[in-house]
């Protein structure tokens, strides 16, 4: 029954029936509208966050927590400037958030009012879709659009921007199933694979000698059954599985099957066998540049099968033989049942060489380093985290840099949507405000954001919020005193001069913790440091935990720039690791 | 094994992007709304793709769609990336590379303007005629000519103006359909 309310109103009624609990936001002079309509009603929970920034992340660690569309209501200017930075994060790693910002009354825009933007020409190049509301009876139409598109096929960014005289103006609001087909016919997301590419994927298959799963984002992305049916494949081929950063814990990182991380920062064994594989199956990855090194020396040898939802991945950089362009989940589902209808016996014997190879390059034991007696290994305390927390439900959350390599590399995940980091565009600042939005969707999992002492401060006004919602989050800062991968790439690429990579006037972090009404917790001593864990792992509140570990560690294994997938540096190096790159590599990054 | 150990000289096969650059005509059917040009543009700005010609113009009403011509060069492979990105875009319906997929028609309207006196003026009227131009304006010392035809045809008859006494020219961009009875 279509029922006739204000703008505002109509915001706060889709989000109900787009079935969103929270959402996280600021106010500001165009968005007071909609704030009033939200402190009429109790359905939607509004958390007050900090910074805008901070809201767009904390949206981000919501929906890539529960696979639900994460919501962020902004107002009009600098609310949504601020946003810009999360909209391309999102866009960057296909994670589904809408934002709502407030504009000025259409009579102002193109006038310069005062907290005017050009919103959608701001937010065109970093949202999957867009939208200026200039009339009330469009505004329920297009906030259900909205949902449907941030969420569907490849998921992204939605921006809908409200004029306030829109949010004033009463019209008639039509539920998700009363506003009929949606505006844009033009929008098919794909979904299932083409069934005879997925029978051509599994003869591939059975033939292999020395395949891989290379699995990705997607998978998580496509939902936890998508997880399920690549456990279900790997058990069934007996194939080794390897994954981006942004895909860990589709596969368990318990399995004998796992490989570990592959990439710039992956293990040997993962890179190797990328390398020497003669059948890639790539599900849900996007052969980014970190993922593949030199791009003309990738995987020469392999035949290589691609599954994505977005045909537009596909032969971007690299060339594929056997595309299946689809949803990921469906494509593995039909793949174990095709496989099933062939046979009920692993590849076990003919890929036994493949394995004993494969041994051999674990035995490397990439992710190896001296432990020391005297001073916390940033390696080291994340293997005590992860002691620490094993048995508990726990989601990890990360800034960018050293710590969020070393994390993906010695933190282990068994389960999809328990891990958040920033992928694709590499925010700094993103691990704090992500955690929070997690610890909304999971009052009471554990969510630690293990942090670099550079990135956090980013963002680390979100502590606030955590504060006053009482969200106990955990932020574990591995404190080296340096921006550390900009220190370790200014010693790989120019000459060890550490321009601005320092980190001077650091806070007292214990001190600031006290401050903000959060507990603070130091440790620098390898000794003391599993007691120090476990005081914050008991702390009933957010933790601020500054663990000062060694300043100068390398994140090693790395493929250098302008390198291929066998040319890893390992941590057993120990000469000038200024000489590695040359002149042409350096010019890579 | 580190990679500094390793000899110079490199195993493993490369490719070099042998690939040539091509002109491609497309056909991009979308919905008319506000904001659609901007994204499309702003596509070919922000992947570093070229564009050579635009034509932009509701062709459906009812439908509400419009048909965007767009000339492009590109190598094959970053022409299917065209394609494919432009597809992605919410308000696009299909994309079509008519210059790939048979044959084409490609028109273009252009206004020229000459002015002079004499045997120059008198040139100008025979060249047009022979180029079956339309005089759209005319004063005693000036022409307006309307010519359609493909943009090789435009090019020639602009050249052949020069000397003449050309003033400005304006021209459409490129309009194309496939030949034959199927639509797009």
């Amino acid at each position: 029954m279509p029922e006739q309310m204000t703008g505002a109103e109509m915001v706060i009624e889709a989000l109900i029936d787009n079935g969103v609990e929270h959402i996280f936001g600021y106010p500001g002079g165009a968005a007071l509208p909609i704030y009033d309509a939200m402190f009429q009603q109790d359905k939607v929970q509004h958390i007050l966050v900090r910074h805008e920034q901070g809201a767009g992340h904390m949206a981000e660690g919501y929906a890539r927590s529960t696979g639900k569309v994460g919501v962020v209501l902004v107002t009009s200017g600098p609310g949504v400037t601020n946003v810009v930075t999360p909209l391309t994060d999102a866009l960057g790693d296909s994670i589904p958030i809408i934002v709502i910002s407030a504009q000025v009354s259409t009579t102002l825009i193109g006038t310069d009012a005062f907290q005017e933007c050009d919103t959608v020409g701001i937010t065109r190049s970093c949202t999957k879709h867009n939208y200026l509301v200039k009339s009330v009876n469009d505004l329920a139409r297009v906030l259900h659009e909205a949902f449907h598109i941030a969420s569907s096929g490849r998921p992204g960014p939605v921006l809908v921007d409200i004029p306030k005289d829109v949010q004033f103006a009463m019209g008639t609001y039509l539920g998700i199933d009363e506003v009929g087909p949606s505006r844009h016919k033009s929008y098919h997301p794909a979904t299932a694979g083409d069934a005879s590419a997925i029978e051509m994927a599994v003869d591939l298959m059975m033939r292999a000698e020395r395949p891989i799963f290379y699995t990705g984002g997607g998978v998580i992305n496509s939902g936890p059954a998508a997880s399920e049916r690549l456990r279900e494949l790997a058990d069934l081929t007996g194939f080794p599985v390897t994954s981006t950063l942004m895909g860990l814990g589709a596969f368990p990182g318990s399995s004998p099957q796992w490989m570990g991380m592959l990439g710039m920062h992956g293990t040997y064994e993962a890179n190797m066998a990328m390398h020497d594989c003669d059948l890639m199956i790539n599900i849900g990855a996007r052969f980014d540049d970190r993922i593949t090194g030199r791009i003309d020396a990738f995987s020469p040898g392999s035949t290589k099968i691609h599954v994505d939802v977005d045909p537009s991945s596909i032969n971007k950089n690299v060339r594929i033989d056997l595309p299946v362009v689809g949803d990921c989940g469906l494509v593995l589902a039909e793949m174990v049942r095709v496989w099933r209808s062939r046979t009920n016996q692993p590849r076990t014997e003919a890929i036994a060489p493949w394995w004993k190879q494969i041994a051999g390059w674990r035995a490397k034991n990439s992710l190896g380093f001296k432990n020391s007696d005297t001073v916390i290994k940033p390696q080291h305390a994340i293997r005590r985290l992860y002691e620490a927390t094993r048995g508990r439900e726990v989601f990890i959350t990360t800034e960018v840099g050293q710590h969020q390599m070393w994390a993906a590399q010695h933190f282990h995940f068994d389960q999809p949507n328990h891990w958040m980091t920033s992928g694709g565009l590499g925010t700094m600042g993103y691990g704090l405000p992500a955690a929070v939005g997690v610890q909304v969707a999971h009052p009471d999992a554990l969510v630690i954001d293990i942090a670099g002492e550079a990135s956090v401060q980013m963002t680390m006004q979100e502590l606030s919020t955590a504060m006053q919602y009482r969200l106990p989050i955990k932020v574990f800062i591995l404190n080296n005193e340096r921006m550390g991968m900009v220190r370790q790439w200014q010693d790989l690429l120019h000459g060890g001069r550490y321009a601005h990579s320092y980190s001077e006037s650091l806070p007292d972090f214990v001190k600031l913790a006290e401050a903000m009404g959060a507990k603070g917790i130091k440790c620098d001593d390898p000794a003391k440091l599993d007691a120090a864990i476990a005081e914050m792992l008991d702390h009933d509140g957010p933790v601020l935990f500054d663990c000062l570990v060694e300043r100068h560690e390398n994140c090693l294994p790395m493929i250098p720039s302008g390198k291929p997938h066998n040319e890893m540096i390992l941590p057993d190096f120990e000469e000038d690791i200024g000489s590695i790159i040359d002149a042409k590599g350096r010019q890579l990054v | 094994m580190n990679a500094h150990l390793l000899p110079t000289g490199s195993p493993y096969f490369s490719v070099p992007d042998t690939q040539k650059p091509e002109r491609h005509t497309l056909s991009v059917l979308v919905d008319n709304e506000p904001g659609i040009l901007a994204r499309v543009v702003g596509l070919f700005s922000a992947r570093g793709y070229n564009i050579d010609s635009l034509t932009v113009s509701e062709t459906e009403h009812e439908k509400g769609l419009s048909r965007i011509t767009v000339v492009t060069v590109a190598t094959p492979k970053v022409l299917t990336q065209i394609k494919l990105q432009l597809e992605r875009l919410v308000p696009v319906h299909r994309v079509h590379d008519l210059t790939s997929e048979g044959k084409s028609l490609e028109r273009e309207l252009a206004l020229i303007k000459v002015a002079g006196s004499g045997e120059p003026r008198a040139e100008a009227l025979r060249l047009a005629d022979a180029f079956r131009a339309q005089i759209v304006d005319a004063t005693t010392e000036s022409f307006v000519f309307e010519v359609t035809g493909k943009p090789s045809k435009i090019d020639s008859f602009i050249s052949l103006m020069v000397p003449l006494g050309l003033v400005e020219v304006v021209r459409t961009g490129l309009a194309a359909i496939a030949r034959g009875p199927e639509g797009m």
